[in-house]
């Protein structure tokens, strides 16, 4: 019996699994041939590159008339604030003219904007993030075969400077540390995809029978709690669901994937809120985390560069960055506030560096940039005064080739949630519409859609 | 006549508590709030570990710190949730815990029986670990279907590694993940002295009275006191009180209050700038909470003394390196050593000590507003309101004109809707200007003399002893200790229908002289402590607004 093996591999020779009779146990890296007609790749395994939703945050927002021009449309018009960001400026859209309505909300400074541009609803009162925020509702879509269903990192040392919530009682608190991503990610439970002798650890089996007794004990204790008990603790059982869904892909050999490749372990280095202590791990964690993403490790991330009431530092220097935006006097000839528009220009070259991490990463005939769709936001517009209205917002990245990029979008004063809503939109969310109040929205912004 | 009732209902309780032991003299009537569900806090976790498998041990991991509620973490902890991340933490940690304990070498001290075979399952003995752990970490005794649960774990576990131990590891993970173990979840009985009425089982407050006073699970003797049904008797839970405030564990409950209720796990993230402040690092961090803590107990447990002289007193302990901060001499080649304070020396209290002087500053520069506003909410329990969003800070900047914080801070009251709240805060935290951000005694700030004079209530001085002696003399500092220290009991924010029980407590408390112990007893003893009403049924959107609105309600207590 003779098979005539194709002289091309055909998508569904490997979709069958199958080349000349034989199974396909080892797959096949990225080849021209399994990019579909909208040049998404097509994975060796014959599902799609996945699409990767992350957000990137950073604290105090910008200065007023110093980080972008007034002109909208193609074409990015960066200015001295977001200089480093020039060599993405096709890569990325800019936001402006959002706004942030409060239906006679107070406004909580460093705290009211962000939690309506990331749950759609604007807190009643101090911690309080009643909705989850929208990375959380996209990881839950797209997350499902990834390791990690998402990976949270804070540059700032404090694991609780985080921006992403499942609830007021289950925020995704943050990895602060190198070595700590590194050994979370890479550590001694990481399959490496390009290696031939995968064996599935035999504890990983033994460990789901244990975590399914978990899981049965939990229903027994929930079925003794009221109504509202059960939904205090809701998100311990969703923690247990994907704990178990995890076990379960790490039995699997993960598809050989070229463009992972595994990291040597950082040292140990400082954590904390001196501003070049902040770049410096902003850096070492982002090279690690394009790594994860490229390595399938998870396909939702969240990266606070720093925090809302920015406490970041220059060594010596008595003031806080937050404390500087309110402190610190207009320059009478240049018109802004010098050192705090200096942190400011910082933030963004922090955010150029994570965008231009992805955009080196090559996947298939792209990026890894172009697989991904990064949100950006800040917590507030002009510090100074606490401005809620035009919050800098950015998106970096093609998310697979549906979205469009290079454009400077015009808000005209719709709500900020617009931005949101049309990120999950693109990340395939069955969503009608998002946002309580006046800051529901049910209208994607076309603009940017392709 | 809804007076009357509620006074006959009251004096109903009163007489059937009376003749359940005998009702507190003068305990007025309470009407409890629903059973809480509490998320372990992270030294609860670590005590239990502790007290069950002993300080070798060890626990590495990241623990998610609840939000505050009330100015507690262990009311915060009644809204806590797990989050996939933690979970994965708490799985990391349990398998951790786990190996250690069944370690070869340790094995023998926890299980005491020994398996027919090493290599396969023994029902046995594997139930008689797994039941008697349980128990601990349960903190009831196990089910006959909870137990075969774990031990059926167990049996899987050793039957396919062929090692009986691992089996007992693998269901100890587990356990150290149940929502059993992570969440403290109350629960209540109907009661057959009061029919109608609930009240918690007696495991439930077991391990209130636990958390309460070791803040940690109960142990086998508290255990068995709920078996015998003892703490349903006001003669039972006095033997028990009694027996714990005398256990050396009431130092690590006393410790968990204060370093709760004082904000000192915030050392963790404490961050100061080095250029400005050399003599500060990680290891000054853990010592300056060591400090306050090691003062407070031995004032309060070990000399129990008056509560108010930790505004005064000038006795502390002192390492090496916070010597050389507090520039006093030290010689000793121990790590702490008792000191005291010079008469002519600008420190008494825990106002002046380090902790409390770095955790309310800026890393670069100290802050009267921050130390003001710490003062008003920790130690007088009166929340100060967020500042407005809109202010403008022109008038503020100018720091050629403005030399010391004083000045800067005289401008900044020039803004009316700053005014109101700096106010409030400004003068209290001016007395402590003689002290940098690192608690440093400094008599100018940027070449101009420190004015420190200020005033609390009306009451006018100089300087932070001085502060202290108006702390000492302040009723809001004994009614702040007396609610916070029977929320954190409780697990709940006070409400109005809780006020007569506190302003009772307090009465009991002068006249117990201030002392701590003699109040945590008349907490743990009261029936207020133990009360609880049916949990509501309300949809949860109404329950929240209406949490809101009793906590708004409290703000003005």
């Amino acid at each position: 019996m003779t098979f005539l093996i194709p002289s091309k591999p055909t998508r569904r020779s490997i979709l069958r699994g199958t080349l000349g009779g034989a199974a396909v146990s080892v797959a096949l890296p990225f080849l021209d041939c399994f990019l579909d007609s909208r040049g998404a790749a097509i994975a060796a395994t014959g599902a799609p590159v996945p699409v990767r939703f992350g957000t990137w945050f950073w604290g105090l927002g910008q200065t007023p008339g110093r980080a972008i021009s007034n002109k909208m449309g193609a074409g990015i018009e960066f200015l001295d604030e977001c200089k480093a960001l020039i060599p993405h400026r096709d890569q990325l859209n800019y936001f402006s003219n959002f706004n942030t309505p409060l239906d006679g909300k107070s406004s909580l400074v460093h705290f009211t904007g962000w939690v309506a541009a990331r749950t759609g609803e604007a807190p009643g009162h101090d911690r309080d993030v009643r909705l989850p925020t929208l990375d959380v509702l996209i990881g839950d879509h797209v997350g499902a075969n990834s390791r990690f269903r998402s990976i949270d990192i804070s540059c700032t040392g404090n694991p609780k400077d985080t921006y992403s919530f499942r609830s007021a009682g289950a925020p995704n608190t943050a990895e602060v540390s190198p070595i700590a991503l590194y050994t979370r990610v890479f550590g001694s439970e990481f399959v490496d995809p390009n290696k031939g002798d995968f064996k599935p650890d035999p504890n990983i089996m033994l460990r789901q029978s244990v975590l399914s007794a978990v899981s049965e004990k939990s229903k027994k204790f929930v079925s003794s709690l009221g109504a509202e008990d059960k939904a205090r603790i809701d998100q311990y059982f969703t923690s247990i669901r994907q704990l178990e869904e995890r076990l379960a892909l790490q039995l699997k050999k993960p598809p050989p994937n070229e463009a992972c490749s595994v990291p040597i372990a950082p040292g140990e280095g400082p954590i904390g809120t001196e501003v070049g202590v902040v770049q410096s791990n902003h850096k070492l964690m982002t090279d690690l985390l394009v790594l994860a993403v490229a390595c399938n490790q998870t396909r939702m991330f969240n990266m606070a560069y720093s925090d809302s009431t920015s406490s970041l530092r220059m060594p010596g220097n008595t003031q806080t960055h937050h404390n500087i935006t309110h402190e610190e006097p207009t320059d009478p000839k240049l018109g802004y506030q010098v050192q705090s528009s200096r942190f400011a220009t910082w933030s963004m070259e922090a955010f150029a560096y994570f965008v231009d991490a992805f955009s080196k990463m090559r996947e298939g005939d792209g990026s890894l940039l172009d697989n991904t769709l990064i949100f950006a936001n800040s917590d507030t517009s002009y510090a100074r005064i606490h401005l809620n209205d035009n919050i800098p917002m950015m998106t970096a990245g093609k998310a697979g080739g549906r979205i469009k990029t290079g454009i400077h979008v015009d808000g005209g004063g719709n709500p900020i949630t617009r931005v949101g809503f049309t990120a999950m939109q693109v990340m395939g969310l069955p969503l009608e519409s998002w946002g309580t109040g006046s800051l529901r929205t049910s209208k994607a912004i076309s603009e940017i859609i392709a | 006549m809804k007076a009357i009732r509620t006074c006959f209902i009251g004096a109903v309780l009163c007489l059937t508590a009376f003749a359940l032991g005998g009702c507190g003299p003068g305990e007025p009537e309470t009407h409890g709030s629903p059973p809480t569900i509490r998320r372990l806090t992270e030294s609860q976790y670590r005590n239990i570990i502790r007290d069950i498998f002993g300080s070798s041990i060890k626990v590495i991991a990241r623990f998610d710190t609840p939000e505050r509620e009330y100015g507690l973490v262990s009311i915060g902890a009644g809204k806590a949730d797990v989050a996939p991340s933690a979970l994965e933490r708490y799985d990391n940690l349990a398998r951790s815990i786990a190996a250690q304990v069944i370690e070869e070498k340790r094995r023998d001290s926890f299980v005491s029986c020994r398996p027919q075979s090493v290599n396969m399952p023994d029902e046995a003995c594997a139930k008689q670990f797994l039941g008697s752990v349980g128990r601990l970490l349960y903190r009831h005794p196990l089910s006959e279907d909870e137990l075969q649960a774990e031990v059926n774990v167990a049996n899987t576990v050793a039957t396919s590694r062929s090692d009986f131990y691992a089996g007992l590891e693998f269901a100890l993970s587990g356990m150290l993940v149940t929502p059993t173990f992570l969440f403290n979840a109350e629960a209540a009985e109907p009661d057959p002295q009061r029919p109608g009425m609930e009240r918690l089982t007696a495991y439930s407050k077991a391990t209130r009275l636990s958390f309460l006073l070791w803040n940690s699970a109960p142990d086998d003797a508290l255990l068995n006191a709920a078996e015998k049904g003892e703490l349903h008797t006001r003669a039972g839970i006095s033997r028990q009180v009694d027996r714990m405030l005398a256990s050396p564990a009431i130092e690590t409950g006393v410790r968990s209050f204060f370093e709760d209720m004082l904000g000192l796990d915030a050392v963790e993230k404490l961050a100061k700038d080095t250029i400005i402040y050399p003599a500060f690092s990680a290891s000054v961090a853990t010592d300056i909470k060591e400090q306050t803590l090691r003062t407070l107990i031995d004032l309060l447990v070990f000399r129990n003394e008056d509560y108010r002289n930790i505004f005064t007193s000038r006795h502390t302990f002192m390492s090496r390196q916070l010597a050389m901060i507090n520039r006093v001499p030290i010689e000793t080649e121990k790590k702490w050593v008792p000191f005291e304070f010079a008469e002519s020396d600008p420190r008494a209290g825990v106002q002046t000590q380090l902790s409390f002087l770095q955790l309310h500053s800026h890393p670069g520069k100290s802050s009267p507003t921050l130390r003001g506003k710490a003062i008003r909410e920790i130690l007088l329990c009166q929340p100060v309101p967020p500042p407005p969003a809109d202010v403008n800070f022109d008038t503020f900047n100018d720091p050629i004109v403005a030399k010391t914080a004083r000045e800067r801070l005289t401008a900044h009251r020039a803004n009316p809707s700053c005014a109101g709240c700096h106010k409030v805060m400004d003068p209290i935290g001016l007395t402590l200007e003689n002290f940098d951000g690192l608690g440093q005694f400094r008599t100018a700030e940027g070449g101009a003399p420190i004015d420190a004079s200020g005033e609390l209530d009306g009451i006018e001085f100089v300087g932070g002893a001085a502060l202290g002696k108006a702390l000492h003399d302040n009723p809001a500092t004994i009614s702040c200790l007396v609610t916070r220290l029977y929320s954190y009991g409780v697990g709940h924010i006070p409400t109005r229908r809780d006020r007569a029980f506190i302003t009772y407590l307090q009465e009991r408390f002068a006249a117990e002289g201030y002392r701590v112990p003699a109040l945590l007893r008349q907490i743990a003893q009261s029936d207020a402590f133990f009360a609880v009403s049916k949990p509501s049924r309300k949809p949860l959107e109404e329950l929240k607004s209406a949490a809101n609105s009793a906590h708004e309600q409290e703000q003005g207590l």
